[in-house]
């Protein structure tokens, strides 16, 4: 084969066009299409923001945050929701962080694998994640009659349905930055005689704390999210005090939002948003938090 | 350090490789330090290595060669119970450390893993500070220790890194060179006071001028410690070792599984001037593996 020819040759294959490469009809077709579902969604989002924006905007102020529930929509605001919401919140994550990073440790560096008793657990851990949120509002409701609590509006009720439908996440997220850390550092850890509890402690844990922040981050912005299981533990009361431990009384901002689209005053619709709004906000920032941490402390190996 | 010393470096210790006179001007020491006795090893029911019988004696470097999958890992693993990490793993036969069995009932893997230390084929600083990661041996054993800080220097200087971190002690071990990295490890083990360093392919992801400097600190190491090293490279273990046990490996009639075996054990210039074994002096000689 003469260089000219070999040339051409070479030029025809490398070239996309040739073979319906990038540049071809086809591929372009396949690239809009993707385009568009992605435009599809970002519409949609940017939609339901704006709208929710411009009707929450007017009450948007200093009375949502400082006002109770009054049947007058001018006078009302979601004090109480929002410290329901931030004990809530908080006694979850008391509750749950400290349980699920055990928890994974356990399954992570300690079971035996193969043994048919940890594999039960894995694959219930993981169907448990899985599950509808009204589930563990039932479960939990029915634990509750079974203990003989008759006041379930209190904290830590609804922060242990939170707690239950959070688990699995918190469990396999940690699990997932454990397994992260490489098997040679536990090794060197074991290599200078290290206990393997020394090793998870003082080696393993604090390379994947960061993973486990991110991922306890993120399960709880689903919680703070969640009405579903609350409403079945009587979450839904028209609370004038500000909820002030975990025996207290509580609601919190999606069953508040709830409550308020029900009414039907407009007044009320307009606080629903401007409360959805400031709901929006609390999760954006969760989430920011989380890639934040996961940006700046994740380890490269 | 430039360029030029090095190569003058790795010349000379190339060339010393042939005047080294091992064999007769050894001390016979009575009880090795670490002594192979019918040793086998199983992962489940697959025999890794079959019949192993050899010692480390003290102050020695004894260098474990041999083709892949010929189970030299496998032997060095199991001197400080690493292997108990992977399941299944077993011991037949005896693995002493000054005449205890290491895999006795009452032995705990801890206290053996404390005296017989171990530098792994990939440099693993832990993510800590170069400081915290010489100090987490003596921490975690709860060494009573006067000055920690005098404790990392002396580590750091025998394992000849303290005069290039001695002013970064605070940073990230990561922020080190492959070979750098490597020495730290080596540090980290020497902190804990082991008897014995076991190092299995401690050069192999390292560039030749580390390799070097890895070689040299072993020559020093020697006087203090009694060091066992796997490796791949037949001309380190020529370089570094007193003895040299070369392993390979073979079918099963049977099933064809590869198990490991110990061909030849002896005196580094017999092994790779004068070996007993055909199949030894076909892999120095290169015509196999």
């Amino acid at each position: 084969m003469s260089p000219k020819s070999m040339q051409e040759a070479v030029h025809k294959t490398v070239r996309g066009r040739a073979k319906g490469g990038e540049s071809s009809p086809k591929s372009i077709v396949f690239l809009i299409i993707l385009w568009l579902a992605i435009l599809f969604a970002l519409v949609f989002l940017a939609v339901l923001i704006v709208t929710t924006i411009v009707d929450g905007w007017n009450r948007l102020d200093s009375r949502l945050f400082t006002e109770y529930p009054a049947s007058d929509p001018e006078e009302a605001g979601a004090r109480p929701a929002i410290l329901g919401s931030l004990w809530v919140i908080g006694t979850t994550a008391v509750m749950t962080i400290p349980l699920g990073v055990a928890a994974a440790i356990h399954m992570e560096e300690f079971a035996n694998r193969h043994h048919w008793f940890s594999r039960l657990i894995e694959v219930n851990v993981q169907n448990l994640a899985a599950i509808p949120a009204v589930i563990y509002g039932m479960l939990t409701l029915g634990a509750m009659g079974l203990m003989g609590v008759s006041n379930k509006n209190q904290v830590w009720v609804g922060a242990l349905a939170l707690s239950m439908l959070i688990l699995p996440v918190v469990i396999i997220a940690t699990r997932e930055s454990l397994r992260a850390v490489p098997a040679e550092i536990r090794q060197g850890s074991l290599a200078v005689g290290a206990t393997p509890l020394q090793t998870v402690w003082r080696n393993t844990l604090p390379a994947a704390v960061p993973g486990i922040a991110t991922g306890s981050i993120l399960a709880l912005s689903r919680a703070l999210g969640e009405a579903a299981p609350l409403l079945l533990l009587g979450g839904l009361v028209f609370l004038s005090f500000d909820p002030n431990g975990i025996t207290s009384g509580y609601t919190t901002m999606p069953i508040q939002i709830f409550n308020w689209t029900s009414r039907p005053q407009a007044g009320f619709h307009e606080l629903a948003a401007a409360a959805s709004v400031l709901l929006l906000v609390m999760l954006l920032a969760m989430n920011a938090l989380a890639i934040v941490i996961r940006n700046r402390y994740q380890k490269r190996w | 350090m430039n360029a030029s010393t090095d190569n003058a470096r790795a010349s000379q210790t190339v060339g010393s490789t042939n005047t080294i006179v091992h064999g007769s001007a050894l001390p016979s020491l009575e009880v090795p330090v670490i002594d192979c006795d019918s040793v086998s090893i199983f992962y489940d029911d697959f025999r890794a290595v079959h019949d192993v019988n050899f010692g480390c004696k003290r102050n020695e470097i004894t260098a474990l060669i041999g083709p892949s999958g010929c189970g030299k890992s496998t032997v060095l693993r199991s001197f400080n119970r690493m292997n108990d990490l992977i399941e299944g793993a077993r011991v037949e036969g005896s693995i002493t450390y000054h005449g205890e069995d290491i895999y006795g009932p009452d032995v705990d893997a801890i206290e053996v893993r404390r005296r017989i230390g171990m530098v792994f084929q990939k440099p693993n600083p832990f993510p800590k500070s170069i400081y915290d990661n010489i100090a987490y041996g003596p921490r975690v054993n709860g060494m009573k220790v006067e000055s920690m800080d005098d404790l990392v220097e002396e580590a750091l200087t025998k394992a000849a890194l303290w005069d290039e971190v001695k002013d970064k002690l605070k940073q990230s071990a990561f922020g080190l060179s492959g070979g750098q990295q490597q020495r730290l490890c080596i540090a980290r083990t020497i902190a804990v006071q082991p008897e014995v360093i076991l190092m299995d392919e401690p050069c192999s992801a390292l560039d030749p001028i580390a390799t070097l400097r890895i070689e040299d600190l072993m020559q020093e190491l020697r006087k203090d410690y009694t060091i066992v090293i796997v490796t791949h490279n037949m001309q380190q273990a020529a370089r570094v070792a007193d003895r040299t046990a070369f392993f390979t490996a073979e079918a099963s009639d049977t099933t064809g599984d590869r198990t490991g075996v110990l061909v030849e054990f002896g005196d580094t210039a017999t092994i790779f001037e004068s070996p007993h074994d055909k199949r030894t002096e076909d892999y120095i000689s290169g015509r196999f593996g």
